[in-house]
């Protein structure tokens, strides 16, 4: 035991005499945090748009000045006519365009269904889309508005209720994506470099011929880095409720018992990469290539797993990230508590244990 | 220019010797181009919908078959119970829940308003309100015939038509999207870490020091060391525009030598920002940490995954800075609208300097003394 | 008087500060062409630092030192063409075959393809190690890494060649055979200067001086220094002079 904490101590002691990477690990987060919340955002607004509207009559204005006034639209310039739509979309001026039939007003008073044109630039679908459903549903406003007394009596009254996110607001949905992967990348880099470094030095061969048993070299390994890892879990919560408003609405010992879990495994998953690897350069290119990536796609942190081809809805499984991404959104956000994750919660017990036992192994063998 | 040669020589050597490196250059941005273009699919098409049915009239009927018939929605379930519906939403196996209350087709039929309730989770803000607008479109549509059927002659149609052009990506397929920006993402990543930790590995090993005290010249090493991953970076580039073009059957539009050209003029610059975090760290632990966070940042604020206007005014102001964005546009621009030189040209101008900026402070800062 | 160029090495105290610690402190001495100059001293007096600003990896504090007929601090480039240069941790690259590490030295000092060709096959003959030509120098022990060191550094013809403790951790007959080199180097005209921590060595030297905490404490030749100390070998000068209760940092050190 004692063994142990003078080994535990020592990691410490690296740990604190670098504070160049100690400040990178702690100050990085924060960083990060406060500057992807506040600007990624998967909302689309400000979109620039071109119009192109050669009778400029008193309708094309009225409903270009109401597209024009919420946040969703800027005005690019007008257009004399579609032909130079191209030119702007190939120098990236624009997303959408707008054009406007000749005498839309005339066509309208009379009753002759004018026609309104949307060109969007579909190499962005989902922006393609978006865009192309607002100016719609303005349009539609609009045109429905200039009738009143023509309306139907009756008729279907939706009433929506947005659960959990009433504004809709993206920080909701980044700040736990984002305190998972953080959390993710700094442990298992961490700790695969830690260990790797050692191999590199030669000092883990001292370490082997030590009485400490191979559990007790990795847990002391890891000990302090779950102190670490604990503390930017909780500054970037703190950093997610006071500056984000992000709500804790489910029980807050059960949260951090899930981030302890969440970092015990990707620690874990740091250690055994290092015991496969030798040097620190290939250990953080596969910290990074193997588990930046995927962690940050396959997870559903940006995209939903839903969408996504079957076979890759089962690779996700895989990753540790995208379990803890919903346990996290469900105690955060929907307030739930044990009874709605403990199967994601078993997952990444069972992760977290397949992890060690393989890295114990890895030491072992080594020690033959 | 001779010795040049003998540093390069060395170079393409001990890269060829290290297996491992090898592995996770080429192979490694090939998977991960496979996969994640397959994966990174924005697009809403699959919203999971708990239908309460209380009326069981043939218009409540006839509304959800609307939704049946609608490729975007699959009805997973069916109840009569608010307290199932609440909890396949808590289980997320349900987006949105749909309440038809008792009495919609007499309420219609009389002239009345008739509610119909939506439930939306709403955690994901965008697909919570996309998924509304869908589901409300359909319910308005529905509305719509339904009365012109009852009242004929009265105008509840538009009185405009709209019709919507999709220009550059007609079939609206999100991987010919994706799958230019994350080729990328995967070269610069590569590009980063090889040139980031390369001058520190040496100053860690020894080695440098030996070739400090050579008369050899601080911009020879800096560019002996530049190429190679120069040289690596365009064989994945190559590679993954191969995949793009056989494996998503992505059509290049554009001239693909003028993303060659764009390309060495990125490379230099990031690499030279690799180089420089090299020369400014002790270990490949610190080179790697901030080469991470200077990745980071560069990824997610590229306007790859999240759309650059969107974004507050200052944080648009920091993607000026930010390589990997002009990268990404110039790959939309050149290979999927095919965009040309002239509609390029700001982005070649910032390049070249952003170049210049990171390879003289990287020369700069390589001290041969202390 | 002569001038500061028929010495090959020619130090007017020569300074080196790091913060508040004086790691040189305004050493002077010349050394003589073709010499082997033996540059002695304990862990920490200095020695390192001394090389590193003769050999232009260092910048000088203040003070003057003119290496090969160039100024270190004016034209370290130049003084860079001019000298070889070993240091005490191993640093050729381990991933490159013994006849890469020797062709990418050569090609850096600007040799010609012909003259590295010539140069490679003398030198592996000389070495014995033709057949290893083709082996990763990582692969070599830490003897054979050091003789190939040493001639690699020796590679240009330096005027003068710097060795930080070459020797250390070889076994005692390699460490003969690299004596052996450095004499032939030193009779073809080479200047030699040395670092070591074996005493025994220094007997080997032309001349020797003995630095304690960064200044100069003795230089002369090693029969001269035995005598003016009343010692019978080198080692007791050196355990004389390094435990030197002459200095103030000296006296702390025994009183602790």
């Amino acid at each position: 035991m004692n063994a142990l904490l003078a080994f535990i101590k020592k990691e410490f002691l690296h740990i604190f005499r670098d504070p160049r990477s100690l400040l990178i690990i702690v100050g990085m987060p924060i960083v990060q945090i406060i500057l992807f919340g506040f600007a990624i955002t998967n909302e689309i607004t400000e979109a620039h748009i071109a119009v192109v509207d050669p009778s400029r009559d008193e309708h094309t204005t009225a409903l270009t000045r109401k597209i024009l006034s919420g946040k969703y639209f800027i005005l690019d310039e007008y257009l004399p006519s579609e032909k130079q739509l191209e030119q702007s979309f190939l120098k990236g001026k624009i997303k959408v365009g707008l054009v406007f039939e000749p005498g839309f007003s005339q066509k309208l008073e009379r009753g002759e269904h004018p026609q309104i044109q949307i060109v969007t630039d579909a190499t962005d679908p989902n922006t393609a889309t978006t865009l192309y459903n607002y100016i719609r549903a303005i349009t539609a406003d609009y045109a429905l508005a200039l009738h009143p007394s023509k309306a139907t009596p009756g008729g279907i009254d939706i009433r929506t209720r947005m659960l959990y996110n009433a504004q809709l607001k993206g920080v909701y949905f980044f700040v736990p994506g984002l305190i998972t992967i953080i959390l993710m990348l700094i442990s298992a880099m961490m700790s695969s470099i830690s260990l790797t470094r050692e191999k590199e030095k030669g000092t883990m061969e001292i370490l082997l011929v030590s009485p400490l048993k191979p559990v007790m070299v990795i847990i002391g390994k890891v000990i302090p880095y779950v102190f670490l890892s604990l503390l930017n879990g909780t500054v970037i919560l703190l950093l997610g409720v006071y500056v984000f408003h992000v709500p804790i609405r489910g029980d807050l010992v059960l949260l951090f018992g899930e981030i302890i879990l969440f970092i015990i495994t990707s620690l874990s998953l740091g250690i055994l990469i290092s015991t496969k690897v030798e040097t620190q350069q290939v250990a953080l290119l596969i910290s990074l290539m193997a588990l930046m990536l995927p962690t940050i796609i396959l997870s559903g942190f940006i995209f939903p797993i839903e969408n996504m081809p079957l076979p890759l809805q089962m690779i996700s499984n895989a990753i540790p990230a995208k379990w803890f991404i919903i346990i996290i959104k469900n105690i955060m956000l929907k307030g739930v508590g044990m009874a709605y994750i403990w199967k994601q919660t078993l997952v990444l017990t069972g992760m977290a244990l397949f992890f060690i036992v393989a890295s114990v192994k890895n030491y072992k063998t080594r020690l033959e | 220019m001779g010795t040049i040669s003998y540093i390069l020589q060395k170079e393409f050597l001990q890269i060829r010797r290290n297996k491992m490196i090898i592995v996770m250059i080429i192979l490694m941005p090939i998977i991960q181009l496979i996969i994640l273009g397959n994966a990174a699919d924005y697009e809403m098409k699959h919203i999971n919908l708990h239908v309460i049915d209380r009326d069981l009239s043939t218009t409540s009927r006839t509304l959800v078959s609307k939704f049946r018939a609608s490729s975007y929605f699959s009805i997973v379930n069916s109840s009569f119970d608010a307290e199932v519906a609440d909890r396949d939403i808590r289980n997320d196996a349900a987006d949105l829940i749909m309440e038809i209350p008792h009495g919609l087709e007499r309420d219609l039929m009389r002239g009345e308003q008739a509610p119909i309730s939506l439930r939306v989770n709403a955690i994901n803000g965008v697909k919570g309100g996309l998924a509304n607008a869908y589901t409300t479109q359909i319910i308005q549509d529905f509305n719509g015939e339904w009365l012109s059927d009852r009242y004929p002659g009265r105008a509840v149609v538009l009185p405009v038509g709209i019709a919507w052009s999709n220009w550059f990506n007609p079939g609206m397929n999100y991987a010919t999207f994706m799958v230019p920006g994350i080729l990328v993402l995967l070269i610069t990543i590569v590009g980063v870490f090889l040139s980031g930790i390369n001058i520190v590995r040496e100053k860690e090993m020894g080695t440098i020091e030996q070739i400090n005290v050579t008369p050899i010249k601080k911009s020879q090493f800096i560019v002996g060391k530049l190429f190679p991953f120069l040289v690596i970076a365009l064989v994945e580039l190559t590679l993954g525009l191969g995949i793009g073009r056989v494996i998503f059957g992505i059509h290049y539009v554009g001239n693909v030598g003028l993303i060659y050209l764009f390309s060495i003029v990125y490379l230099i610059a990031i690499l030279g920002l690799g180089l420089l975090v090299s020369t400014i760290t002790e270990t490949q632990q610190q080179a790697m940490f901030i080469a991470w966070f200077i990745l980071m940042v560069f990824i997610l604020m590229s306007g790859l995954f999240t759309p650059i206007e969107s974004m507050p005014r200052w944080a648009q102001i920091i993607t000026d800075f930010n390589p990997v964005k002009y990268f990404v546009e110039v790959m939309r621009m050149v290979l999927l609208k095919g965009s040309g030189m002239s509609d390029i040209s700001r982005h070649f101008g910032i390049m070249a300097l952003f170049g210049l900026v990171t390879n003289t402070l990287a020369v700069w800062n390589y001290r041969k003394r202390v | 008087m002569r001038e500061q160029n028929d010495y090959i090495v020619y130090v007017k105290d020569l300074t080196k500060v790091f913060g508040d610690f004086v790691a040189v402190d305004k050493i002077n001495f010349r050394v003589e062409k073709g010499e082997i100059f033996g540059f002695l001293g304990a862990n920490g007096a200095g020695k390192t630092t001394a090389i590193k600003m003769l050999t232009g990896l260092l910048a000088p504090t203040s003070g003057e030192a003119v290496v090969a007929g160039f100024d270190v601090r004016r034209e370290p480039e130049k003084v860079k063409y001019n000298i070889g240069y070993m240091s005490q941790k191993f640093s050729l690259y381990d991933d490159l075959k013994v006849s890469e590490n020797i062709r990418l030295y050569a090609g850096i000092y600007g040799l010609s393809r012909k003259e590295i060709k010539r140069k490679s096959k003398a030198l592996l003959e000389e070495l014995n190690m033709v057949a290893l030509r083709d082996k990763l120098v990582g692969e070599l022990p830490l003897g054979w890494k050091q003789k190939l060191a040493f001639a690699v550094a020796m590679i240009h013809e330096p005027a003068v060649v710097f060795l930080d403790e070459p020797t250390s951790g070889v076994d005692p007959i390699t460490r003969r055979q690299f004596w052996e080199m450095i004499y032939k180097a030193s009779v073809a005209g080479t200047t030699i200067f040395i670092t070591t921590h074996y005493l025994d060595e220094a007997e080997y030297c032309t001349r020797v001086s003995i630095m304690v905490d960064g200044v100069i404490e003795a230089l002369d030749t090693p029969k001269n220094l035995r005598l003016k100390y009343g010692a019978d070998n080198m080692q007791e000068v050196f355990v004389l002079l390094a435990r030197g209760e002459h200095t103030l940092q000296g006296k702390i050190k025994k009183e602790k």
